[in-house]
């Protein structure tokens, strides 16, 4: 980077776009600027008071006037609307089959887990040219995942899941931000993404310190460890539902609605199981809110999830 | 009082109407309230810009190396917390508000005078409580007091704070009924909302949202203060809270708020315009509603602060949409000022500079307000200095300029003395040009990603980091000029007469300074605001009337 830098590094596939849509509202912003101080200046310089008595003719508007500046700048204001929310599904929707990344945000540091179970702190070792999306969570506070090089950022919230994707497109290294006030070490709250060439990628997670026990293996140890599996069988014949192929679908519950099992429905009914009953089935699972570690949490989370995948 | 009883050789005024500390710390004289606002709002300006000035001083150097980090983080948290609450919320309404909106309707004062009175105390009450807080350790929560870390981690004085700005937020409220109460009844005979000056619109406007906003945030910092103290469970998870629900309540009112801040800079604006290009406001009714309509709309936006909060995308997208319908009211205020410099006479003295000033910089704040509204945009810019230095566009930029461009223009009409144009026009400079200095480029660095609330930085950043705290010493020299020179017009400054710049409306047809109660005899009003015309100056009527506004008149 030169001493002097304008741009952050463009380094994802989404990044481009946000430059993009930010040039032109640069632009739009230089050409409103140029009309107003233009006709301001040109005003004020031709019609300098001469005399003190000088007593302008007045008018009281113009209706064309003021409909049309009500009117375009309302059209131009609803397109650069578009193009922002079209921008932001794009930054919203992760493509099919990203690799999953955990992250728990805590003051202040980032930890990290692969799926392999290899865990780091404020890095984020990432494969070049492969969508990533990182499910996030946090011990305590409100933190924010920034990665200004990728244009990407999401509140990391205590309580619940958030996520956020990217493609990274360059190798290197590039900063990481927590971008929401967290308290003393806010701004020491900081990391660094590498991107790797996939191969150099795999290669890292199996090297030196690689885990011997991947994310869904962790996560099924504890399954068993806590006694999950006693109810939630692979089969319906359990007390409690079988997990097996509910990920990402729909189920009915208790009170009539409806509801997506997603990581955010999966944690809330391991936390506070009495929340949102299926249909079916009694309130009798123990609450386990405070008993088990966000990791472990994540770990269990993804094991579920992999009972699904491994259904299809 | 009637006659022109002389003391000390000088006309009776409101200023030597009765002498006496308790004389001032009692009245229930409007202007005098209204002076009170101005010494106390000046010092907190003061105490926020020493913050303003630690915090560029920590920046000019990458490492955290002047402060320690705590001591940083009560440092920008101080400057928030006094700069907007007890600063810029009451600033243009408080102070030119109280002394201004009686003397342009006609009325002798507000209606509600001892409410006057009883909501400056609240304020310095409110006041009380967050110098005590800075003065006992500090508070470090940022100035948005964002749950659950300022309710169940920051280990600051932050349930202290809270409760004064609970308190300072009745203040807010009661001024807001007593002007709307004021307006509605107490407009002289003949004065009707579409010869009403546009400051009373703009302050109309500004009062609903105070009577209608503050008490949300009011209830919602007092909610913190519960959880903090009893550990009820309102936003903190661990105690079953939602710390998001915070940012919806906390937000409802304070994007209201933020036109709380600008819609009375708007009002100034239009009445100086007129004044120094004598003309009419062009399109009158469109600059009136635009008020009215940033108002309503300011209640529909406020999710736009939470798109990268984990609310839905649905969510985000309707309160994006609706953002930009902010931009069309704000975009027409521009062009109708902008116009109405059309073929006028137009005369630069310092307060028509402010205007200049504020034109140019509210309209890069403005427009760098859609780069935030935009969502594609704002998913990188938020939490940034981008949104540091648009907010600083539009509130120091627009509202502070907006400040100080009325306090030049009522400034002998307020204290009888004119202030000394040439340094006016200097300060005026210098505050342009410091300001444009400071934030311009934290515009850049926000893009590249620098994040708000940073003690320490990469040190890729230190260039654009010392260009923006040499601004700030400049802007800060330009402060400080103008409040030596205001303080020496005091004494030292020429004579002001009833009406030194040829100005139109009520105001200006009294004595400088004023009499206690205003007007010797009600007007009557015969003729549209800003009469700057030849024809319309003739048509001007002098006839008065005795007896206030009848109650039929009331719209």
């Amino acid at each position: 980077m030169s001493d002097f830098p304008l741009f952050p590094a463009q380094a994802s596939t989404i990044a481009w776009q946000v430059d993009a849509l930010y040039g032109f509202l640069v632009l739009l912003t230089v050409v409103f600027c140029i009309l107003v101080f233009g006709m301001v200046t040109i005003f004020a310089i031709k019609y300098r008071r001469r005399s003190d008595d000088e007593q302008p003719e007045q008018n009281h508007g113009n209706l064309a006037l003021e409909l049309s500046w009500t009117i375009i700048p309302l059209f131009i204001a609803l397109f650069v609307f578009l193009l922002g929310a079209d921008v932001f599904f794009r930054l919203q929707r992760a493509p099919a089959d990203p690799l999953e990344i955990y992250a728990v945000g805590k003051q202040w540091m980032w930890k990290i887990q692969h799926e392999s179970g290899k865990r780091e702190i404020n890095t984020l070792h990432v494969p070049k040219g492969q969508p990533v999306r990182l499910t996030m969570t946090s011990e305590d506070v409100l933190h924010d995942f920034f990665i200004p090089a990728f244009r990407v950022k999401n509140d990391v919230i205590p309580g619940r899941y958030t996520t956020l994707w990217f493609e990274a497109t360059q190798l290197g290294e590039f900063h990481i931000f927590c971008a929401e006030y967290c308290g003393t070490q806010h701004s020491g709250m900081i990391g660094k993404v590498i991107v790797m060439d996939p191969t150099d990628y795999h290669d890292w997670l199996m090297g030196a310190s690689a885990s011997d026990e991947s994310m869904v293996e962790a996560g099924q140890r504890q399954f068993q460890a806590l006694g999950c599996e006693t109810c939630h069988k692979s089969t319906s014949s359990g007390q409690g539902p079988s997990l097996v192929g509910i990920y990402d679908k729909p189920v009915k519950l208790k009170n009539g609605q409806e509801v997506t099992v997603d990581v955010d429905y999966i944690r809330e009914s391991i936390l506070q199981p009495r929340a949102k009953i299926v249909d079916g089935y009694e309130p009798i699972m123990p609450i386990f809110e405070g008993q088990i570690s966000e990791q472990s949490l994540l770990q269990i989370v993804s094991y579920i999830k992999s009972l699904t995948e491994s259904a299809e | 009082m009637s006659d022109a009883v002389k003391a000390n050789g000088e006309p009776k005024n409101y200023l030597n109407d009765t002498y006496g500390i308790k004389s001032w710390l009692l009245t229930l004289d409007h202007k005098r309230i209204g002076i009170m606002y101005l010494i106390t709002l000046t010092a907190f300006f003061l105490v926020g810009g020493v913050f303003a000035a630690f915090i560029r001083l920590e920046l000019m150097t990458p490492k955290g190396d002047l402060f320690e980090a705590e001591t940083y983080n009560k440092m920008f948290t101080m400057h928030g917390v006094v700069m907007i609450f007890f600063f810029l919320i009451p600033s243009i309404p408080a102070v030119l508000g109280n002394f201004l909106i009686p003397l342009q309707i006609g009325a002798r004062d507000v209606a509600f005078p001892k409410l006057n009175l009883a909501s400056y105390y609240l304020y310095a009450l409110g006041g009380m409580f967050a110098i005590a807080a800075i003065l006992m350790g500090g508070i470090d929560t940022g100035w948005t007091f964002y749950t659950p870390y300022s309710s169940s981690y920051s280990n600051s004085f932050v349930s202290l704070a809270l409760v004064g700005v609970f308190i300072n937020g009745f203040s807010s409220i009661l001024t807001g009924v007593n002007f709307m109460v004021t307006i509605h009844k107490m407009r002289a005979p003949g004065l009707t909302w579409f010869r009403l000056p546009l400051f009373i619109w703009g302050h109309y406007a500004t009062s609903l949202i105070q009577v209608l906003g503050t008490p949300v945030v009011a209830i919602t910092l007092l909610l913190v203060v519960f959880e903090r103290v009893f550990n009820i469970g309102i936003f903190d998870p661990t105690y079953g809270g939602d710390p998001v629900l915070f940012q919806h309540m906390f937000w409802f009112y304070s994007h209201p708020a933020v036109y709380i801040m600008i819609l009375p800079g708007f009002a100034v604006i239009s009445d100086v315009i007129a004044c120094f290009s004598r003309k009419r406001i062009f399109g009158y009714s469109f600059v009136a509603f635009s008020s009215l309509a940033i108002a309503v709309l300011g209640f529909l936006v406020w999710g736009h602060h939470m798109f990268v909060s984990g609310q839905s995308t649905y969510a985000s997208m309707v309160f994006s949409f609706i953002t930009f319908f902010v931009a069309v009211p704000s975009a027409v205020k521009i062009f109708n000022w902008s116009f109405t410099l059309h073929k006028g006479s137009i005369k630069l003295d310092s307060p028509m500079l402010y205007v200049m000033g504020f034109i140019g910089l509210f309209t890069i704040g403005g427009l760098t307000g859609l780069f935030l509204s935009t969502l594609g945009t704002d998913v990188h810019l938020h939490d940034t200095y981008f949104v540091v230095a648009h907010f600083h566009y539009v509130m120091v930029g627009g509202m502070v300029m907006a400040f100080l461009c009325g306090l030049h223009f009522w400034w002998p009409k307020m204290t009888g003395r004119m202030y000394p144009e040439g340094p006016a026009k200097l300060g005026v400079m210098f505050v342009f040009a410091g300001f444009n200095l400071t934030f311009l480029p934290q515009f850049i660095l926000g893009y590249m990603g620098m994040p708000r609330r940073y003690h320490a930085y990469p040190e890729e950043w230190q260039a654009l980091n010392i260009m923006s705290t040499a601004g700030a010493t400049v802007l800060g020299l330009g402060f400080g000029l103008t409040i030596a020179y205001f303080i020496w017009s005091l004494f030292k400054g020429e004579k002001a007469p009833a009406n030194p710049f040829q100005a139109k409306g009520l105001e200006w047809d009294i004595p400088s300074p004023p009499i206690a109660h205003n007007f010797e005899a009600i007007p009557i009003v015969t003729w549209e605001a800003y009469p700057y015309g030849p024809e319309e100056a003739a048509s001007q009527s002098t006839e008065t009337a005795t007896e206030p506004a009848k109650e039929d008149e009331i719209v």
